[in-house]
């Protein structure tokens, strides 16, 4: 790897440029250079690794022990990464792509347009949201946030901590804090208990993958040790400058459970606001209630030269994320004459049959952990878009007094979309909100169009770029 | 309140948070550090002045949007710690101001 250290040391063009460094990102740039193809992975964070190996590099022992095999197990792909030819800059974040490849990127106050042949882009997933009463009180975080704080800082939470909602990560977190000797107040499943029924034909693919003994331990382990309350609706979080309490119904009863930390999840969806600002075509998928991004077997989505892999094109989890960005980056070999056909062929069959036993597994887990339908869209005391401080009730009312149609009508009436965070914490709560009032499709309504700058970017970059290029604001058209 | 696992690593930088010297970890992110130190208020929101913490810890919510070295609205969790820096919380004590 060649470590570049700013923006003054990228070249105006590579062959591939690939955004993130999580396990797509790295497998795609180890796999690439490997054939020759020059290339430049960038990632905004501040060391290579993703969400799941996040400081991977940097982990103490203590680390490493508290956070289990599979986040250790990062650790030799990074290695194989480091060793690879590939050229990296850190804290670079890209905030801009165009449809001819051309990427807007900024680093330590600077900003540069760069080219790529070909574009990988591997950014991973967020959170879905969770709009419930009181999400947005201080010391309300999402169960990401707490892994993000372990791997970064090795901080843990409490006294009291809950964790509610569903999903694999809300149980590998439990098991992280309790292999850290931190005793957590309780999980609220919200799991619905018929997704067991749903999830059943999808079974035996589920117990022949390498998920289930992993995952069936991992329960165990957490149900033995933290009080588990199951089938968990009505969830609210109440306090005046900060969490103090969450209600909820468990099974038809009542509670409510004085706390300092409400952890929240119910799984994550593909980051799309990259894609989205290029005009990239999405599809709605019913299975895992998200978009995807329309894309070939190799990644290459509806823009040509533009490939996507790993959670940012569907959730299929880590190790997946690593076959889906080797075999991106087999195809752009391929297209870029790198590799000849017949190597291609071998090696892409080789990458089906390994991944085969993984992805059958992954539809027993979309199905046993399909978010509860009340938690997709707002509660009516529940704000939904939290820059504008739009509440559930307004969005309600506004869809059904006005009719509107889509989101982007939407915006013009409450400004939901419109804040700092450009949807993102919103964005699927409207689609689904206009979807369920109008009675149709999330497909038929849309989501929010996104324009760049898709992260925040400065004057000062812009008048930096402006003099520099030329036309600066133009990237912002 | 948040604490850490590990030992204090050797590795620490001081930085200023409102005023307060706090000793923080090199690797933390500002949102961290600002966790770490107690703090548990980070900005109020300007449409109604209500009190807003670090959500995602990943740049996804602004959250986290503080002023560190006189620049606004910076997100915390996306900035490293350095030392010396000096980060003040965005909180209104007078919402409904326009500003
Ligand atoms: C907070 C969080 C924690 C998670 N923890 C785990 C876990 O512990 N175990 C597990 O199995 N799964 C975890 N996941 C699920 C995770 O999505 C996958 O398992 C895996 O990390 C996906 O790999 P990826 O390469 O697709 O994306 P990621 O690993 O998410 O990597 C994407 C990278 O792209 C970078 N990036 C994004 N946008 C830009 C941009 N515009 N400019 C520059 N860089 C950008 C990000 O900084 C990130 O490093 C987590 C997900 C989240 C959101
Ligand atoms: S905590 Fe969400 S953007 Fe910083």
């Amino acid at each position: 790897m060649i470590s570049l250290q700013s923006l003054m040391n990228l070249d105006d063009r590579y062959e591939l440029i690939v955004i993130g460094a999580g396990p797509a990102g790295m497998a795609a740039a180890i796999e690439a250079t490997r054939n020759g193809v020059k290339t430049l992975v960038l990632d905004e964070n501040g060391a290579i690794g993703g969400q799941i190996y996040r400081s991977i590099t940097t982990a103490t022992p203590k680390r490493l022990a508290v956070l289990g095999k599979d986040y250790a197990g990062g650790a030799e792909l990074a290695r194989t990464f480091t060793e690879s030819g590939a050229a990296y800059l850190a804290k670079a974040t890209v905030w801009r792509l165009t449809a001819d490849r051309e990427l807007g990127v900024s680093h330590d106050g600077m900003a540069k347009l760069i080219t790529g042949e070909r574009v990988l882009v591997a950014t991973g997933a967020l959170e879905r949201p969770f709009p419930i009463a009181g999400w947005t009180l201080p010391g309300v975080m999402t169960a990401g946030a707490a892994q993000i704080l372990l791997k970064a800082s090795g901080a843990v939470m409490g006294p009291k901590m809950v964790l509610a909602g569903s999903g694999p990560l809300l149980w590998l977190l439990a098991s992280q804090y309790l292999a850290a000797d931190v005793p957590l107040l309780a999980i609220l499943d919200t799991t619905p208990r018929k997704n067991v029924l749903r999830a059943i034909p999808h079974l035996p693919g589920f117990m022949a993958s390498p998920y289930f003994r992993k995952g069936l331990g991992l329960v165990t382990k957490v149900r033995r040790a933290v009080r588990v309350y199951k089938n968990v609706d009505k969830l609210r979080a109440e306090g005046s400058e900060r969490v103090e309490r969450v209600r909820f119904s468990a099974s038809g009863k009542e509670h409510s459970l004085e706390l300092d930390h409400l952890l929240l999840h119910h799984g994550v969806v593909p980051e799309m606001n990259l894609l989205r600002s290029v005009g990239c075509e999405m599809a709605w998928d019913e299975e895992q209630i998200c978009w995807h991004p329309i894309a070939s077997a190799g990644g290459e989505t509806s823009i040509p030269g533009i490939y996507v892999a790993g959670d940012g094109r569907a959730i299929y989890g880590a190790e997946l994320a690593r076959f889906g960005g080797r075999r991106a980056a087999l195809e752009i070999s391929k297209s870029l004459g790198a590799i000849d056909g017949a190597a291609f062929e071998h090696l892409c069959a080789q990458l089906e049959q390994e991944s085969r036993p993984f992805i059958r597994g992954r539809f027993f887990l979309d199905r046993m952990f399909r978010p509860r339908r009340e938690h997709l869209t707002p509660a009516h005391d529940a704000l939904v878009c939290r820059c504008e401080e739009v509440l559930g009730s307004t969005l309600h009312d506004t869809i059904f007094r006005l009719k509107v149609l889509g989101p982007n009508q939407l915006k013009a009436f409450l400004r939901s979309g419109m804040g700092p965070c450009q949807g993102r914490q919103c964005s699927l709560s409207v689609t689904q909100t206009i979807a369920k009032l109008r009675g149709v499709s999330p497909e038929d309504v849309g989501a929010y169009r996104i324009r760049p700058p898709v992260k925040p970017i400065t004057v000062g970059q812009i008048a930096n770029l402006q003099t520099r290029h030329k036309r600066g604001l133009e990237c912002l058209q | 309140m948040l604490r850490r696992l590990d030992d204090f690593s050797t590795q620490t930088v001081r930085i200023s948070i409102d005023d307060r010297t706090v000793e923080v970890q090199v690797g933390d992110s500002v949102a961290a550090a600002l966790l770490l130190s107690g703090v548990t208020t980070t900005r109020t929101t300007v449409v109604s002045g209500a009190p807003r913490a670090p959500y995602c810890m990943m740049g996804v919510c602004f959250e986290c949007l503080v002023t560190i070295d006189g620049v606004a609205n910076r997100q915390a969790c996306m900035v490293k710690v350095e030392k010396g820096m000096n980060v003040r919380t965005q909180i209104d004590r007078h919402p409904g101001r326009t500003t």
